[in-house]
């Protein structure tokens, strides 16, 4: 029994598609999402199961509202419809901070990082909530202090290693080239310890080797970690071959759903993309 | 130490302490061979108080990234509570210096609770808004110390907010009185004092920014959603640099406050908060020994030019529109930096022309 | 008939303040600074009302008029020597630089006019009126500033509808690049803010001194802290917003001073910005801005 079993929720139609994750509770279940801007209906009837060790892709054409369903699973937004269940647990009416605290973390489509900070100081923010220190060991710089700084300086090391940027550690984020930053927003994520990592375009602006080896770190990251990704892609070669399962919207809403076999060949898909053949060509 | 020397911050900050405990030194042994003349002398302890008014705020403004124009309400809060605290105790407390230390953290608190009950309403707003809200909790505050009476006789404290309610018994004193301020307070304030308050904002301060909290704070200023993504409460963490940033400006109040013998509201108006903030801004955002710097040379400066009389304020209104224009506008620096490349020039000219003529 | 002679009084001080506040409102849409030396072009407005009628004699139109041309001036050349040099950096230095400004302004006009408060005579000569026995007063100054003020905010909002500066300057207050790329010449645009809102600061200068007669280079100080209180009440860059928050503020400044306490007016009239601040962050009329994620 885990701290959140009072607050459990049945969760009923799984849907999941790797098969290590069969018979596991999802990681993410997401029931009728809609919001409305005004009277703009931008995402709408959005359901789908993630499992815990899970790789997902969310594709579609721009402006379909893919950064949208990010923004309301990590409570940016606050839906107008439906539900979010992460690890079970409802998320309605927590903020931001609470839900990456629940074990949901992500990187952002226009890269977000602390630019005047260090590589290494960037992990050790997203760092915050495991480091052990209370506010008045830090402002006295009590033993505690020192312990828990070397404990942080040792994790975020390692982490920064295991994606490969161990030796930018001490460069300002901002100076970074566009791949090695977008690496070290997944490293940030990571650090928060989550259950499932969201990323919003992680290939976007690399070139063609950098995209072959963010491919390979996926992979890692969940083998390792053990956790699920959802990712945000355009890049077609990268979503059919990592991810286990996909999910295409269009207009704010689902319009197919399946393994990368099943999409390739979803007409429905084809049309989103390539748009709808016109009668006289048929 | 040696690999001490060698971090960057750990360099800074010892660099800090350095400058501060030698200015210390000097100014000490300058007065004790009466080498200072008493105008001089009289602004030791208020420049301490501005010093740790500028660190703090400087926490606000330069590491947090929020402006606030109401710094000086929470110097008010101080100076009064310190004042009160320090004629209430006065006889339980014979040692004036520990009586002072305890006037200060007394000062200090309650401008800490002021601060996070205005933290709350606050902190819910950014940028402009917050800074107009400050500066409306400073007017507030000005208002009310400005019609504040406390007295103190054989029974204890007496307070009210309107003239003539304060009735005390025979032997008592008005401690506050309205709109005529603080009268009769006992000096406690010392300029050794005054130096540990400032070497206590500097560790307080900089160890803040060393911290998992002020890396959690500076990544509030550079990406509020991005430090919001990674568990990170940021309206809790405003608040924390709010409440710590107004408790050190309160025992700045009270050493202030307990360095006259009369004492008024007025000020701590809203032209002390921005003069803190000019200190602030001139001693460059972020940069703790800038503050230090800039609020002791601008603090001494108008005094400094008292010979020039009715020219000296508006020669420092001149010399702040200056220096901002030097400091930041891009089109200034460009003008600056192609005069020098020019004059340059002409200098490596005429040194080629000279040898040639040799 | 009491309430009512109040409420006439708080609309009059209220439209002086939306006057001033509209200054800076303009000035927030456009530069997006807030200038805090806003107050201070009142003051000298007012002593230039002062010297033209008081050392030449003239008349108070005259004197207006030429109040109104050296604001006009200062106020633009203010601008473009130590505003337009920043724009573009943070908006901490311009603010510092404002200020710096406004130090400057205070101490020339101590320098020029001294410390000593000088009495300045209403521009208005003709008698109050009086109704119901003497229950109700309505002064000629009342009624001078509340005119002013409806003329000058149908003017500004046939100006900003109407004509071609008007409708750059609210592209420009949208958005300076897009604007900027339309052929929209924006330094001209934004001097020409500073120059109105100048201008119309140098009118409050006068209606205010006229109606409260003391004036001293501290004069601006407090009806331009009052007035950008306003202009946040009623949401920074909003010309409507500007004129609602004048007259409420007025309003509430007057009643709070006869009803609730004399002393605490000032506290009263900013727990209000504060409270209207929390329950709408952008102001009564301002407009919400959601950032992108």
């Amino acid at each position: 029994m885990n701290e959140y079993s009072r607050k459990m929720i049945k969760v009923s139609s799984v849907n999941l598609f790797r098969e290590q994750d069969a018979g596991k509770p999802p990681v993410l279940d997401v029931r009728n999402l809609g919001i409305d801007f005004g009277g703009l209906t931008a995402v709408d009837g959005f359901n789908m199961t993630i499992g815990p060790t899970e790789i997902s892709g969310l594709i579609g054409p721009n402006g379909a509202g893919k950064t949208t369903i990010f923004n309301l699973l990590t409570s940016v937004y606050q839906p107008t419809r439906g539900s979010i269940l992460l690890k079970g647990i409802d998320t309605k009416g927590m903020n931001t901070a609470k839900v990456n605290k629940l074990g949901i973390a992500r990187t952002f489509q226009n890269i977000r990082l602390f630019n005047d900070m260090t590589a290494l100081d960037n992990v050790k923010v997203g760092m915050h909530n495991e480091i052990k220190c209370s506010f008045l060991a830090s402002l006295l710089h009590l033993p505690s202090y020192y312990k828990s700084e070397k404990k942080a300086n040792e994790k975020a090391m390692e982490l920064l290693d295991f994606m490969g940027l161990a030796d930018i550690a001490d460069q300002k984020a901002g100076s970074l080239p566009y791949g090695v930053q977008r690496r070290l927003e997944i490293c940030r994520a990571l650090a928060s310890n989550p259950a499932i990592i969201l990323l919003d375009e992680p290939a976007a602006g690399m070139n063609p080797s950098e995209t072959a080896e963010l491919m390979h770190q996926i992979r890692r990251i969940r083998d390792t970690f053990q956790i699920a990704i959802f990712l945000i892609e355009h890049d077609m070669n990268l979503v059919m071959n990592v991810c286990e399962g996909i999910v295409v919207v269009n207009y704010g809403k689902i319009i197919a759903k399946g393994t990368p076999e099943e999409i390739k060949n979803n007409p429905a898909v084809i049309e989103a993309y390539l748009g709808k053949k016109k009668e006289a060509d048929a | 130490m040696k690999k001490l020397w060698n971090n960057k911050t750990t360099r800074t900050n010892l660099t800090t302490y350095l400058v501060v405990t030698v200015a210390f030194v000097v100014m000490q042994l300058m007065s004790s061979f009466g080498q200072l003349g008493s105008a001089m002398k009289g602004y030791l302890i208020p420049v301490c108080a501005y010093i740790v008014m500028a660190v703090s705020l400087n926490l606000l403004v330069g590491v947090c990234g929020e402006l606030s124009l109401g710094h000086a309400g929470f110097m008010g809060i101080g100076a009064f509570t310190g004042i009160v605290i320090a004629a209430l105790l006065q006889d339980a407390i014979p040692n004036d210096t520990l009586l002072l230390v305890v006037a200060m953290f007394a000062g200090g608190i309650m401008a800490g609770i002021f601060g996070f009950l205005i933290g709350i309403p606050a902190l819910r707003l950014r940028g402009d808004y917050l800074a107009i809200v400050t500066l409306a909790f400073g007017e507030i505050l000005k208002n009310i110390f400005s019609n504040l009476y406390v007295g103190l006789d054989s029974e204890g404290l007496h307070m009210a907010v309107s003239t003539g309610k304060v009735q005390l018994l025979e032997g008592g004193r008005m401690i506050l009185d309205g709109p005529v301020g603080a009268t009769g307070i006992t000096k406690l304030s010392t300029f050794p004092m005054g130096f540990v308050l400032i070497l206590f904002t500097l560790f307080v301060v900089l160890n803040l920014i060393n911290s998992k909290e002020g890396r959690a704070i500076k990544a509030v200023r550079d990406n509020r959603i991005a430090t919001e993504s990674v568990g990170i409460n940021v309206t809790a963490f405003r608040m924390k640099a709010f409440v710590v940033s107004a408790f050190l400006a309160g025992m700045a109040g009270t050493l202030f406050g307990l360095n006259f013998s009369s004492l008024q509201a007025s000020k701590f108006n809203f032209n002390a908060s921005i003069n803190v903030l000019v200190f602030v801004v001139l001693g460059g955002m972020g940069n703790i020994l800038g503050s230090v710097i800039s609020t002791a040379v601008l603090y001494i400066l108008p005094e400094a030019m008292r010979g020039l009389d009715d020219l000296r304020m508006i020669l420092y209104a001149v010399v702040l529109i200056i220096v901002m224009l030097f400091t930041w506008s891009p089109s200034v620096k460009n003008a600056v930096q192609s005069v020098t490349a020019s004059v340059q020039e002409k200098l490596r000219k005429n040194k080629k022309e000279a040898v040639n003529n040799e | 008939m009491q309430i009512i002679q109040y409420l006439i009084n708080g609309i009059s001080i209220g439209s002086v303040y939306a006057i001033i506040a509209l200054g800076y409102t303009m000035v927030y849409g456009i530069a997006k600074m807030l200038n805090f030396a806003h107050g201070d072009v009142i003051m000298v407005g007012a002593y230039i009302s002062f010297c033209v009628t008081n050392y030449l004699g003239l008349p108070a139109i005259v004197s207006i008029i030429a109040a109104m041309a050296v604001c006009t001036v200062l106020g633009i050349i203010i601008e473009k020597l130590a505003y337009k040099p920043l724009r573009g950096t943070s908006s901490l230095a311009v603010l510092i630089t404002a200020i710096g400004v406004s130090y400057f302004l205070q101490n020339a006009a101590q320098l020029i006019w001294g410390t000593a408060p000088k009495n300045f005579t209403s521009i208005v000569t003709f008698k109050p009126f009086s109704f119901a026995d003497g229950a109700l007063v309505i002064t000629g100054e009342v009624i001078i500033t509340i005119a002013a003020s409806v003329l000058i905010m149908v003017g500004l909002t046939l100006f900003t509808g109407k004509t071609r500066m008007g409708k750059a300057m609210r592209a420009v207050s949208e958005d300076r690049d897009a604007a900027q790329l339309m052929g929209i010449n924006v330094n001209q645009t934004i001097s020409m803010t500073f120059a109105i809102g100048s201008a119309l600061a140098a009118i409050a200068g006068v209606l205010l001194c006229s109606t409260v007669p003391t004036l001293q280079p501290t004069t601006g100080s407090m009806p331009g802290i009052r007035a950008f209180t306003a202009a946040v009440i009623g949401g920074i860059g909003s010309i409507p917003g500007a004129m609602l928050g004048g007259i409420l503020l007025g309003i509430i400044e007057t009643f709070s001073k006869k009803y609730i306490s004399t002393e605490f007016s000032d506290a009263i009239v900013f727990a209000v910005l504060i409270l209207i601040l929390l329950v709408k962050p952008t102001g009564l009329l301002g407009k919400q801005v959601q950032e992108k994620v």
